[in-house]
């Protein structure tokens, strides 16, 4: 297939119509399925989310009354770690761009990825149907509360059992893509960084999803079946639960960030023009990441009356995820120095993830320490925590990722102007709404509170009024996407003059993603050699 | 330093070693935390793109292995020092502590229940003289639930069918919180303790004169005071609001709606009957939630608080 000239053409879009998308074996499609469903789940999340922050500005009943409130605190958080922040980075961006980095036509199993989609399609509508007893057990699901209240909790393990089994299969697929299909010529040591992060990714999504699957089942069975798995009156163990749940969900707090890392990696060189810094020590940190990764779990359990051997143990092992972590920040900011860098969005959210992920890097070596955990844990200062992680690490990662691969994805560009606007106001009102709840987690405010005393409520009126300024951010931000997807001018094939596989190809690309498939002489991060390839 | 803090002030030798961990921490977060933003910024500031023309003079340095050895090492030993530092204040502020008396703790959905040794109990009250340090035995009767006090820097959460302990040594007069940090159902942000640390004097003609005045009390008095203390007051109001619960306000004498259908009149019997078995007539709109009160509430401290309903007009 010859390229087009213009890098107009429409690209793997030209089809139309329902089928040609529900039925696409395209991963290009699969990807932008994937980030409209979880983008979807963003927003419905963050308007829940938006709703929580509402009823904390008064300290009372208000508003709506407690049990509500439970239940919106729930959905928020279980749809944004199992419906937005797991499969969207790694599905959606994943899908679309491993391919397209190593310079493959698709990913190894066409059609399991497009099993992946449906099945994880039909876990949502699962997990949907069974909210109509709404639950209200937050997003961990901690036994014996679950196994006693709330929804039909039997039913919504079944769609998390799903999901997970989508997450599983793309996790499959990328590894053997990763395996099998580079490009004639990528070796290992050439290969995007965003590569490395995915593939780590995929590791921990094989390895521990599984683990997940277990775990709802048995909760499942002891609702059913009245086991007691988890029931001391039955001679269970009520903290069995919080091993096997977080024995899953520690390692998947990777599997969120990893991707994003990745991302970052690859533009901070582009707009700084230099090769990145530690090529391998950022590749294997991710290898690392994802194996320490799988053995700190029980931090998350120092006060839960585990065996304080056991707390010890795990505070020591927790420790050695950050090495690897500050490795890759030092070696990214060491990657601007002497750069000629220029601040266009996908940069500037590039380092705001460096600047807020800092932040939540820092503050988890308080919650790594066991003297300080104690005091903190289960307090706003985890609610602020997991945020600058989550949302100010991840969730900017992704944005920089769309921003930076939208006129790849799409073939056209966004609006620059509207795209910083959205930028600042995102990161004044994340800010204004995280930063606070620190200091009110240290001053004693437990988090999954409907109702404080008092003394908590100014820093929790400023802490709502950060909130509307994010979501007018975000708003903004959003507004620019579809203005993008239907009215932004026509992209080139190689807007920021990288030197990754994906730019050599159109804007959109075609189906089968290259015309002739690319040989690779050198790794893709030798800006002073090299002149970038496409028409810039 | 305290103000530094307000607030959350420590209110404990414990506490003050606790926070110590916490600054240490925090200085040397900072020290990283302005290195890192601090290059970024100058980074960013001194190496934009001035002319259009760029890829010039651009330096092509990749690695460099002195550097990174450095920057593995010296956040390896910083998170070194956290680990340390914060197991040894972690190791001594959780050790058993000699001589301590003991209260037995049983939480519940949304309570804390404290019983003495001398065979004294209160609800969501606990009352200790400063001096001896205090061992709290905890155990919960349905879901898990956390014991939180701020001030002390201390948290542990409480299992059903197992015990879990916390200790502390109150050394300062005050009222202090006592927070649930584990989620447990709808009354959860409402399942709050105080701690009430007295001098041995006070405490002491505090205890002969709960004694003496229980007998005297006029019945109704005594129905407010066992309101208060058995927690009912966290989920009630007399007020007419609405909280977990109905509220107390113009109860009593009353037709009320069930949730199963029809109604019942609020009379003797009926209050009686929610307070020893809750779940039987459930009020329409309000979640089945109360926990059963049966063996704490005997019959006198029964009619004492029917006796105080009926005041609620
Ligand atoms: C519009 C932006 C957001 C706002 C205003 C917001 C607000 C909040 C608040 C106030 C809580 C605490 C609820 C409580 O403890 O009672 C919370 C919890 C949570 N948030 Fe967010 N959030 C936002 C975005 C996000 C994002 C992007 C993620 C993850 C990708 C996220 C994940 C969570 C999780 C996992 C919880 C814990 C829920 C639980 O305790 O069960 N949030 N959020
Ligand atoms: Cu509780």
């Amino acid at each position: 297939m010859a390229l087009p000239e213009n890098g107009r053409s429409r690209g793997y879009l030209a089809a139309r119509g329902f089928r040609s998308w529900a039925l696409t074996l395209d991963h290009k499609r699969i990807g932008a399925l994937y980030l409209y469903t979880t983008l979807f789940f963003f927003l419905l999340g963050g308007i829940f989310g938006l709703l929580i922050r509402i009823k904390l500005m008064y300290p009372g009943q208000a508003i709506f009354s407690n049990q509500t409130y439970n239940v919106l605190f729930t959905l928020h958080g279980s749809m944004m770690i199992f419906l937005f922040i797991i499969p969207g980075i790694p599905s959606g961006l994943g899908n679309f761009f491993i391919p397209l980095l190593i310079g493959a036509r698709d990913v190894a199993f066409p059609r399991l990825n497009l099993a992946s989609y449906w099945i994880f399609v039909a876990g949502i509508l699962v997990i949907l149907g069974s909210l109509i007893r709404p639950m209200d057990t937050g997003w961990t699901f901690y036994t014996p509360y679950s196994a006693k209240t709330g929804a039909n909790i039997a039913l919504l393990s079944f769609g998390i059992f799903l999901v997970g089994m989508s997450s599983i299969l793309t996790g499959l697929n990328f590894i053997v893509t990763v395996h099998k299909l580079r490009a004639p010529g990528m070796t290992w040591h050439r290969m995007p960084l965003f590569i490395w992060g995915m593939y780590a990714t995929s590791i921990i999504q094989v390895l521990a999803t599984p683990v997940v699957g277990i775990t709802f089942l048995l909760l499942a069975m002891e609702r059913v079946f009245g086991i007691g798995f988890f029931d001391p009156a039955k001679g269970g163990d009520p903290l069995l639960f919080q091993h096997f749940f977080w024995f899953y969900s520690h390692p998947v707090v990777y599997v969120m960030i990893l991707p994003a890392m990745g991302v970052i990696s690859e533009v901070i060189p582009v707009f700084s023009r230099k090769p990145i810094f530690g090529y391998k020590a950022i590749a294997y940190s991710s290898l690392a990441i994802a194996f320490i990764g799988f053995l700190v779990w029980g931090h998350h359990m120092f006060v839960s009356g585990m065996s304080k051997t056991a707390s010890i143990i795990f505070s020591f092992l927790t420790f050695f995820v950050a090495v690897p972590t500050s490795v890759k920040v030092f070696n990214w900011i060491a990657t601007m120095y002497k750069g000629s860098i220029t601040f266009e969005s996908p940069m500037l959210y590039a380092l705001t993830f460096i600047s807020l992920f800092i932040i939540g890097g820092l503050t988890g070596m308080f919650l790594g320490a066991l003297a300080t955990d104690v005091h903190v844990h289960d307090t706003y200062f985890i609610v602020a925590h997991f945020h600058y992680t989550m949302m100010g690490g991840t969730v900017m990662g992704l944005l920089a990722g769309l921003h930076y691969w939208w006129p790849k994805m799409t073939g056209r560009m966004l609006s620059e102007k509207t795209a910083r606007w959205g930028w600042l106001l995102t990161f004044i009102g994340f800010n204004l709404t995280f930063l606070v709840q620190f200091y009110l987690g240290f001053k004693g405010m437990p988090r999954r509170w409907a109702e404080y005393p008092p003394q908590y409520q100014t820093l929790n009126i400023v802490s709502t009024v950060g909130s509307w300024i994010l979501a007018g951010g975000i708003l903004v931000m959003f507004s620019n996407f579809i203005r993008g997807l239907f009215r932004g001018d026509p992209a080139p094939a190689n807007p920021w003059k990288g030197l990754t596989l994906e730019w050599q190809t159109s804007s959109p690309p075609p189906e089968e993603n290259f015309g002739t498939v690319p040989v690779v002489t050198d790794w893709p991060y030798g800006y002073v050699k090299r002149k970038p390839a496409g028409d810039g | 330093m305290t103000n530094a803090f307000a607030g959350g002030a420590a209110a404990s030798p414990s506490a003050w070693q606790i926070d110590a961990v916490f600054l240490f921490i925090a200085c040397v977060s900072l020290f990283f935390f302005l290195l890192v933003e601090g290059l970024l910024i100058y980074f960013a500031i001194r190496y934009r793109r001035r002319k259009a023309s760029e890829d010039a003079a651009l330096s092509d340095v990749r690695s460099n292995t002195l550097l990174e050895i450095v920057w593995v090492l010296v956040p390896s030993l910083a998170v070194l020092a956290f680990f340390t530092y914060g197991y040894v204040v972690f190791r001594d502020v959780t050790a058993p502590q000699p001589g301590a008396s003991d209260v037995n703790v049983t939480a519940g959905q949304f309570l804390y229940e404290f019983k003495y040794a001398d065979g004294r109990t209160a609800v969501n009250e606990l009352r200790v003289p400063i001096g001896p340090p205090v061992k709290l035995i905890m155990t919960s009767r349905d879901v898990i639930h956390g014991f939180f006090i701020p001030e002390y820097r201390i948290k542990q959460d409480i299992l059903p069918g197992q015990y879990t302990y916390l200790y502390f040594q109150p050394d300062r007069e005050g009222t202090f919180d006592i927070f649930c940090t584990q989620y447990c159902g709808v009354g959860h942000s409402n399942m709050r303790a105080k701690l009430i640390v007295m001098s041995p004097d006070a405490y002491s003609t505090w205890k002969a004169e709960a004694e003496g005045a229980k007998a005297a009390l006029p019945l109704f008095e005594k129905g407010k005071e066992l309101l208060e203390r058995f927690g009912c007051l966290g989920c009630h109001s007399v007020d007419g609001s609405v909280k977990v619960g109905p509220t107390f306000k113009g109860l009593f004498g009353r037709m009320v709606l069930l949730e199963a259908g029809g109604e019942a009149k609020a009379d003797e019997e009926y209050i009686r009957e929610s307070i020893v078995d809750p779940g039987a007539k459930v009020v329409k709109g309000f979640p089945n939630a109360m926990p059963t009160f049966k063996g704490s509430v005997s019959d006198d401290d029964m009619a004492a608080i029917v006796a105080f309903l009926k005041t609620q007009k």
